[in-house]
C-alpha cells in the first residue's frame, strides 16, 4: 500500500485511481443487480450506514440503514430477494471525482459525491438521491474492501422506499 | 345546520355504515380542500412534534398542521405557543429555518415583526418617512397578529389546533389512548434523528394502512420469511369511542423472564429461528422488555395525523403531512430517553433497521398506497370493502379485523359532515 502524505495524500494519483476503480466496481455491482456480490465489497466487521446531511451535521445517530457487519449486509440481500416486496426498479450511480481525505489505522479515507437515478419498470425515471460517500478503505488484503461506508444524503426525503442499497 | 354533500362522490356512500369507502375520497380536490378547512383546521388535535425539540425559551421549529405551515415556539416563560407561519401583511413565510432560536419573528419582506405570542409588535415605516406616507392613523397593530394555535402537550408530545372549540387534549384522546401514549413516553425524551418518506398517495391511504393489522403478516414477509413470527402472539386492538384513535399491540407468548441477561431473550427467539433460513446476524432480534409488560409491538394512532410506534425497542413519532390530493410526507422522528444506557441506546438504533423507508417490516407501506392511488382511475362510483371483523368500530381481541379502519371513517365522516 502506498504511503499517504501528511497533507492528506490528495496528490497520490495512483491511490486515487485505485479508489476510483473500487467505487466504479461497487456501483456497477449494484446497478447491474448483482447484489449477491455486494457484501463482498466490505470487510467482515464493516459499518454501513445511510444517514442525512441534517442528522450528520447535528450528530443525530439514526440511520436509514444501519449495518454493523457484513452478515447484516448479507441478510439485507436475502431479505430483498426473499422477503421484501417492491416494484422492479434499477439504479444508475453517477459518482464524482474522488477526494482522499486522510488515513488512520491503516485505512484510507476517501470521499466522493454521487447521484442515483432510479428507473421504474414502467420507464419512469427520477433523480432518486444525491449525497456523499464517506469511506474508509482497507487495502491490506487481496482486494480493497470498505471497512466503513457512511452515506450522507443531501436531502431528508426518500421517495416511496429505499430497497436496493446505495 | 348540516351542510349538503358537496360532491357527487359523497352521495355515493352507499349507506350510513362503515364497511364501504368511496374511492373518490382519495383523489378529489374539493374533498381535500374540505379536509383542510373542516378536519385539519377544525376541532382536532394535530401532532406537531416533541417538546424536547424546543427546550429553551425562544427555541422554535417550523412544521405543518395539515398542509398549513406553522411555527411552534417556546415562550420566555417556558410555555408552548404556536401560530401560522405566514406574515399578516403580505402573506410571506415568516420562518424559513427548520429550527432556530428567536427573540422575535421578523418578516424578511417588509420587516413586520411579531413576539412569541404572534402579536404584531413592529411595522417598518409605520409613521412614514419625513412625515410622508406610512400607515393610516387608524391602523392598529393589535388587529393584525398572526393566526394562533391552541397548543397542548402530553408526555412530551406536542399537539396544536386552529379551532378554539377543540376539547381538552386528554378528553379528546380518552383514557385508554392517554395511558398507551404514556406507556411509550414515560421519561424525558431525546431525538435520535429525522427522515421523511414521500408517499405518492392520498394521506388517508397511509393512515388506513397504519390502522390495518390485517395486512401485517401478509404484505410484510420479513418476519415470516425469517421464521421469527412463528411464535404464537397475543395482543389486541383498542379503538377509542370517537373511532379516530387506535392502538394495536402484541406480545410474544413464551417470552422468558427479562430480569437477567438480554441475551436470554435473544436465545429464545433463536431457538425458534435457527434453520437454514435464519438471519446470519441475529442481534437485530434481541430486545429488552423496557416497559415491563412484555409488549413487543405497539402501533398507536391519534386522529388525524399521529402514529406513535414501538417495534421492540425502536420508538418513533410519525407525523402525517398531506401535500396535495395524491402526495403525503411522512415525517419520522426516532426517539429514545435521556437516561438510556449505552446498550439500550444502541438497540434503538440497531432495530431502526426494521422501520423507515428502508425498513425490513415497513418499506412496503411506502409503496402500497401508491399502488391504490395508481389504480383509482377506474373506480368511478366504486367503493372499497372494509368488512373484516364485522361492521363495528370497537375494540377487538382479534387482530384479524379492520375495526380501526372503520373507526377512522366514523371519526372522519363526523368531522367532515359527509
Amino acid at each position: 500500500m502506498p504511503p499517504v502524505d501528511d497533507d492528506g495524500a490528495s496528490g497520490d494519483s495512483n491511490l486515487i485511481g485505485k479508489v476510483t476503480a473500487l467505487l466504479a466496481d461497487y456501483a456497477a455491482c449494484i446497478d447491474d443487480d448483482e447484489l449477491e456480490r455486494w457484501p463482498g465489497y466490505f470487510t467482515a466487521q464493516a459499518q454501513y450506514r445511510i444517514t442525512t446531511a441534517f442528522n450528520h451535521a447535528r450528530g443525530l445517530p439514526i440511520g436509514i440503514i444501519d449495518a454493523r457487519n457484513r452478515n447484516m449486509l448479507e441478510d439485507r440481500v436475502t431479505a430483498l430477494r426473499k422477503a421484501n416486496i417492491y416494484e422492479p426498479q434499477r439504479y444508475r450511480h453517477i459518482i464524482s471525482v474522488v477526494r482522499l481525505t486522510g488515513s488512520a489505522d491503516g485505512l484510507i479515507q476517501a470521499e466522493a459525491g454521487f447521484l442515483v437515478v432510479r428507473t421504474m419498470i414502467d420507464g419512469s425515471q427520477d433523480l432518486f438521491v444525491s449525497g456523499r460517500y464517506l469511506d474508509s478503505i482497507d487495502f491490506s488484503g487481496a482486494r480493497p474492501r470498505f471497512a466503513e461506508k457512511l452515506i450522507v444524503l443531501d436531502s431528508d426525503k426518500i421517495d416511496t422506499l429505499l430497497a436496493i442499497p446505495l | 345546520m348540516s351542510q349538503a354533500p358537496i360532491n357527487p362522490a359523497t352521495a355515493l356512500w352507499p349507506n350510513d355504515g362503515l364497511t364501504r369507502v368511496p374511492y373518490a375520497l382519495y383523489d378529489d380536490q374539493e374533498i381535500y380542500d374540505r379536509e383542510r378547512q373542516r378536519l385539519f383546521m377544525g376541532p382536532t388535535w394535530n401532532v406537531l412534534g416533541l417538546e424536547c425539540e424546543i427546550p429553551n425559551p425562544g427555541d422554535y421549529k417550523t412544521t405543518f398542521l395539515g398542509d398549513v405551515p406553522v411555527v411552534l415556539v417556546r415562550g420566555k416563560d417556558g410555555s408552548l405557543k404556536g401560530f401560522e407561519n405566514r406574515c399578516a401583511h403580505r402573506g410571506a413565510l415568516l420562518c424559513l429555518e427548520r429550527f432556530g432560536n428567536a427573540k422575535a419573528f421578523t418578516c424578511i419582506y417588509h420587516a413586520w415583526s411579531y413576539d412569541h405570542d404572534g402579536n404584531l409588535t413592529g411595522v417598518a415605516f409605520q409613521n412614514g418617512v419625513k412625515g410622508e406616507g406610512g400607515m393610516p392613523d387608524d391602523f392598529r397593530r393589535e388587529d393584525h397578529g398572526l393566526r394562533r394555535l391552541k397548543v397542548a402537550a402530553l408526555a412530551g408530545l406536542v399537539f396544536g389546533s386552529f379551532d378554539a372549540r377543540v376539547p381538552p387534549l386528554e378528553e379528546y384522546l380518552g383514557p385508554e389512548i392517554v395511558q398507551r401514549i404514556r406507556r411509550v413516553l414515560p421519561r424525558p425524551v431525546k431525538v435520535l434523528g429525522y427522515y421523511t418518506q414521500t408517499l405518492r398517495n392520498n394521506w388517508k391511504l397511509y393512515f388506513e394502512n397504519v390502522k390495518d393489522p390485517y395486512h401485517a403478516s401478509i404484505l410484510h414477509l420479513f418476519f415470516t420469511t425469517f421464521r421469527v413470527n412463528r411464535l404464537s402472539q397475543t395482543g389486541g386492538i383498542i379503538v377509542d369511542d370517537s373511532g379516530g384513535h387506535h392502538v394495536s399491540y402484541s406480545k410474544l407468548d413464551d417470552q422468558p423472564e427479562q430480569k437477567g441477561d438480554d441475551r436470554d431473550y435473544e436465545a429464545a427467539i433463536l431457538r425458534a429461528d435457527h434453520d437454514d433460513f435464519g438471519l446470519k446476524e441475529p442481534a437485530l432480534l434481541g430486545g429488552r422488555d423496557e416497559f415491563g409488560d412484555g409488549i413487543t409491538l405497539q402501533i398507536l394512532t391519534v386522529f388525524p395525523n399521529l402514529v406513535l410506534q414501538q417495534v421492540r425497542n425502536n420508538l418513533v413519532m410519525r407525523q402525517i403531512v398531506p401535500r396535495g390530493v395524491d402526495q403525503t410526507d411522512l415525517v419520522w422522528i426516532n426517539y429514545g430517553f435521556e437516561d438510556d444506557d449505552e446498550d439500550l441506546a444502541d438497540l434503538r438504533l440497531l432495530q431502526s433497521n426494521f422501520i423507515g423507508p428502508a425498513g425490513y417490516i415497513s418499506m412496503e407501506d411506502g409503496a402500497v398506497g401508491d399502488f391504490i392511488q395508481r389504480a383509482l382511475p377506474g373506480t368511478v362510483g366504486d367503493t372499497s370493502i372494509v368488512m373484516m371483523g364485522g361492521d363495528e368500530a370497537a375494540s377487538s381481541a382479534s387482530r384479524a379485523t379492520e375495526t380501526s379502519i372503520r373507526g377512522f371513517w366514523k371519526a372522519y365522516r363526523k368531522v367532515m359532515n359527509i
